[in-house]
């Protein structure tokens, strides 16, 4: 177990280095220089002061000594100056931004789980029943529909039609609970529609018979025995529902205005700000691999079954 | 003794029964699942609308009224008009052009690169599967849609471009069901048998192996197709999709939910289209796992 461990966190490093170097050589491969300006035609400026600010972001070394500078001060927690916020470096901004983003995700993950397995469950105890058709078309609502245009339909009947939320912004709780609600829905319908097969796989499996027969009443068959087989599957789903989570909080922001991390990912790659693209698209990257480390480690401790 | 003959004369009439076979029984499950095959009558509904667009949309879909901006619905304009006095009905007619060409053309690419690659990984084996896999390995962890949206921002957006990003990065996931079919069905007897009697590489995977590997092929681009719609959707929505003019729901619904309390139309409409459409594929999609699947049967 621990020898499988530790391989799995050294993994780590080869896998974000690869994910450093795709971004980094698809950043440089492509046409369009954060040199140019931002505009067709606008102010162009001249190759001396190209040069210039070549050298002062030390754009004109060769491609190799520019990953290693990045790598070596991305170590240090150092990402430069943004290009485009240029009096703030990019640190600052992922500091100020990512807990906004880390927060709106965690609260939509929470409430994905908590509801996701509240209907899976109820859908698969009551089969072909109302409650399974309810939860099973909330879920499939869930997975199939983009979150943004969720988010349309959210502020359509709970902004408009009975005002109980505001249409976006972030100062206060009343704020978080549509972007939340939003955000959660994907990764609900997924756990729910698992939930609900892995619990029909359990029910009918011969240890829940046998509690069953030896006559134990509903709620402590299902608590006691099902539910806790059930859930080892669901947990697999986990690692994807974080990236989910993750890239769906983009949309999410923008439609609510939502002060996170979401919105630089799309800005600094429209504006070619390399600082900025390789932190985000990094801090993404480290946040998923991490949690799917995570969940890797947590599935050998809850399923005795599994030996490494 | 004439009991015994009875029973061995009697298979002979078996060949009028048609033959089952896993196609056609699929066919038949999937025409009693009734939300997939409602799911398969709005896709050929959308694929008339796509390809008629030219015929149905009553208006070109650039075609500016400056006097009649932002319009509610109405008899001039069933679905109102858009920020430059567009129709907005026109507009969404082209846009479903936009969503099935992607939906249908990235899975084409997605499957050219994907099945090749996961077919050879599985059937040659040895030190080319080992980096093949690595590499699959290496695509699956990058976020997709993270990787799509940073292809599409440094190509510049368009259709041809959406191709590529869709393309380069969907391939991943009918890669490794492919080798995982290819692995499992080249030990089999029948391929041995095939091989005893001299079929080559060429024909012992593209006549034995590839066409008992097919079915999760066909269920991996089932549920392709609506998550290539997704994409571009989500592409268009944040603007590093479609290139304007070119109407596509999703940019739609970007531009038009910055107004949603002033013109609720502006975004409410395609949202719809794009639910619909999204579900429809989704109810098709599980239609066709569930009539593929033996297991089921």
């Amino acid at each position: 177990m621990f020898q499988f461990a530790l391989a799995r966190v050294l993994w780590l490093v080869p896998t974000l280095l690869a994910m450093a170097l795709v971004t980094f050589l698809v950043m440089h491969a492509t046409p369009g220089s954060p040199l140019d300006p931002v505009a067709e035609g606008a102010n162009p400026l001249s190759p001396e002061a190209q040069k210039n600010l070549a050298a002062h972001y030390g754009l004109d070394r060769p491609l190799y000594e520019q990953f290693a500078i990045f790598i070596t001060k991305a170590v240090q927690g150092d990402f430069g100056n943004s290009f485009v916020y240029k009096t703030r470096t990019v640190s600052e901004i992922i500091v100020q931004t990512f807990p906004i983003s880390l927060l709106l995700g965690s609260m939509a993950l929470a409430l994905a789980i908590v509801v996701g397995l509240t209907l899976g469950i109820l859908a698969a105890i009551y089969q072909n029943r109302a409650w399974d058709y309810v939860s099973v078309s909330l879920a499939t609502v869930g997975v199939a529909v983009p979150n943004f245009v969720l988010a349309v339909f959210l502020i359509i009947l709970f902004s408009f039609g009975v005002p109980l939320f505001p249409t976006g912004g972030w100062e206060s709780p009343r704020n978080w609970v549509l972007p939340t609600v939003a955000l959660a829905l994907a990764p609900m319908g997924i756990i729910a529609r698992f939930t609900r097969a892995s619990m029909l796989e359990v029910i009918r499996a011969d240890y829940t018979l046998t509690a069953r027969a030896k006559g134990l009443g509903e709620l402590p068959v299902i608590f006691k025995h099902a539910l806790k087989n059930a859930f080892i599957p669901v947990v697999t789903l986990l690692g994807p529902m974080f990236a989910a989570v993750g890239t769906g909080s983009f949309f999410v922001e923008s439609i609510f205005r939502v002060p996170g991390m979401g919105r630089f990912f799309v800005l600094s790659m429209t504006g070619r700000d390399y600082p900025m693209i390789m932190a985000v698209v990094m801090t993404y990257g480290a946040f998923l691999a991490v949690m799917n480390l995570v969940v890797d480690l947590l599935y050998g401790v809850l399923d005795p079954r599994i030996r490494y | 003794m004439s009991r015994v003959a009875v029973a061995v004369a009697a298979p002979v009439e078996e060949p009028r029964v048609r033959s089952s076979s896993l196609w056609r029984d699929g066919v038949r499950r999937l025409r009693r699942n009734k939300l997939a095959v409602a799911g398969g009558i709005v896709i050929a509904l959308l694929c008339v609308v796509a390809i008629f667009a030219d015929f149905l949309a009553p208006l070109p879909y650039t075609k500016s009224n400056f006097g009649r901006l932002n319009e509610a619905p109405s008899r001039d304009f069933p679905l109102g008009t858009d920020l430059l006095g567009r129709d907005l009905l026109s507009r969404m007619i082209y846009g479903a052009r936009v969503s099935m060409l992607v939906g249908l053309g990235a899975q084409v690419i997605v499957v050219l690169i994907g099945v090749p690659i996961g077919a050879l990984s599985g059937y040659i084996g040895g030190r080319t599967d080992m980096f093949l896999t690595r590499f699959i390995d290496v695509m699956y962890a990058f976020p997709r849609l993270l990787f799509v949206i940073l292809l599409m921002s440094m190509l510049g957006a368009g259709l041809t471009n959406i191709f590529i990003a869709i393309g380069l990065t969907g391939w991943v996931g009918i890669a490794r069901q492919t080798r995982a079919q290819v692995l499992a069905i080249k030990e089999k007897e029948f391929i041995d048998g095939a091989r005893a009697l001299g079929a080559g590489f060429r024909r012992l995977l593209m006549r034995h192996i590839l066409p008992n590997a097919l079915t999760p092929i066909v269920v991996a681009v089932t549920f392709g197709i609506p998550e290539a719609i997704f994409t571009e959707a989500a592409l268009s929505f944040i603007g590093v999709g479609i290139n304007p003019p070119t109407p596509s729901w999703g940019q739609m619904v970007g531009e038009g939910q910055q107004y949603i309390r002033s013109y609720w139309h502006l975004c409410v409409f395609p949202s719809i289209a794009i639910a619909v459409t999204m579900l429809s594929f989704t109810f098709f999609g599980d239609g066709v796992r569930d009539a593929l699947d033996p297991k089921l049967k």
